[in-house]
């Protein structure tokens, strides 16, 4: 008993953290990849539909693990799909009255998010198996490493883009802006070179033993 | 009108090529383009679903959700046609193709949440296609993704000779070289003008 609620804490932590490093959706497991090619031509867009994406996780994420016991096995999967496809709706109407400019840029891609394989995936392998509380941090974890992500990769093709970073200026008049980094080129390819700088710093860290202290899985359950 | 229809399909197939233009089905594009045989399989399972796809969407919009009035509900009513569409599609396959099954069987569940069909069926709405432009455009959309897969298919079974970096080795190559292959087709983007 003792040992439960020592213990309790890390596996909570550590069902956030994961999200956000080790199996970060977009630059380690490579999923929901479509919104992060499509929508990063500047940071503002990509960290509204990283905000998106985590409300919906989040949101559906809840729901599954509370009704876990009830979805039976043959039909899980449409019966999440419909859950996210009811948080997407009510994400899509908040949008268009409330951000109608960002509701404009994010355009087709707002419903996408029912088939972004990120949501989905972690309903099927999370969710679904756990109570309610772990569910929830592992949602936040997740759609936080996801936001993240979009707003970096958002970050850097709008500075070589544009010149500007959340649409203030930064690199001066002498630069001439990278056309290619706002087309979809540009987008494969910056997403591409992040991935290998990625894993040289991933590299880095395992062997330095460095700066992201690893939680013992071992210790955490039991 | 003939004119019209190639228009469509060129467009979707060549100059709006749904991968490298718009990002959509990346997933299976980077997970099953790692040989040449399971990405034309894929690429032929996902037409077929599309092509169907197209038509049911178009009925649905119309003689449904706007008879009905309620537009509101066009997300979840597409995405259930689709999910349960490609359970029907593969049951079929499954009772009288034994043999087309056993090529595709395993990439057809994956095509639910290939985002492709779901963004074309919403466009077809949004363009306020025709039923035949919307069959012409599902099939021509479902094309040009097979397109995109088995060219990157092709490279990628060449590549695994290459000296390729370390940290660039599988996902990192594969986004360059869509990058590049990205590039080609928004050479062909002065060959009609689309809308």
């Amino acid at each position: 008993m003792r040992q439960a609620i020592v213990t309790k804490t890390p596996v909570i932590l550590k069902d956030f953290t994961k999200g956000l490093w080790q199996e970060n959706p977009v630059f380690r497991l490579l999923i929901g990849m479509c919104p992060t090619l499509a929508v990063t031509s500047q940071a503002q867009n990509g960290l509204a539909m990283g905000l998106a994406t985590s409300f919906t996780l989040i949101a559906s994420s809840i729901v599954v693990s509370i009704f876990r016991k009830l979805i039976p096995k043959e039909v899980r999967i449409p019966s999440y799909i419909l859950i996210i496809a009811t948080f997407v709706t009510i994400v899509s109407l908040y949008l268009q009255a409330k951000f109608p400019d960002i509701s404009k840029n994010l355009g087709p891609y707002i419903p996408l998010i029912i088939v972004n394989c990120l949501i989905l995936g972690r309903q099927e392998v999370f969710a679904s198996k756990n109570p309610t509380h772990r569910a929830a941090a592992d949602a936040l974890g997740m759609g936080l490493g996801f936001t993240i992500s979009l707003a970096a990769l958002g970050m850097v093709r709008e500075l070589l883009g544009s010149g500007t970073i959340f649409s203030f200026k930064v690199l001066g008049d002498g630069f001439r802006p990278w056309i290619i980094m706002l087309t979809p080129p540009g987008a494969f390819l910056s997403l591409g070179l992040m991935l290998g700088m990625i894993n040289i710093i991933d590299r880095f860290l395992k062997t330095k033993k460095g700066f992201f202290p690893k939680f013992d899985a071992k210790k955490g359950r039991t | 009108m003939i004119r019209e229809l190639v228009l469509v399909f060129v467009a979707a197939v060549l100059v709006n090529n749904f991968v490298l233009k718009y990002f959509l089905g990346i997933c299976p594009f980077l997970g099953v383009s790692d040989n040449l045989h399971s990405a034309v399989s894929m690429g032929f399972a996902t037409t077929f679903v599309m092509s169907i796809t197209a038509p049911v969407a178009w009925c649905i919009k119309h003689f449904v959700l706007d008879k009905l009035g309620l537009p509101f509900l066009e997300y979840v009513c597409f995405i259930i046609v689709i999910a349960s569409l490609v359970q029907f599609v593969e049951m079929v396959i499954k009772k009288f193709y034994p043999a087309l099954h056993q090529a595709m069987g395993i990439y057809l569940p994956l095509i639910t949440t290939n985002c492709a069909i779901l963004f074309m069926a919403l466009q077809l709405v949004l363009r306020e296609y025709s039923l035949l432009r919307s069959i012409v455009f599902g099939f021509g959309s479902g094309l040009g993704f097979t397109l995109a897969i088995t060219i990157m298919a092709g490279i990628r079974e060449e590549i695994e000779f290459c000296d390729v970096p370390r940290c660039l080795k599988g996902p990192g190559i594969t986004l360059i070289i869509a990058g590049l292959l990205a590039l080609i087709f928004v050479g062909l983007g002065g060959l009609i003008k689309v809308n």
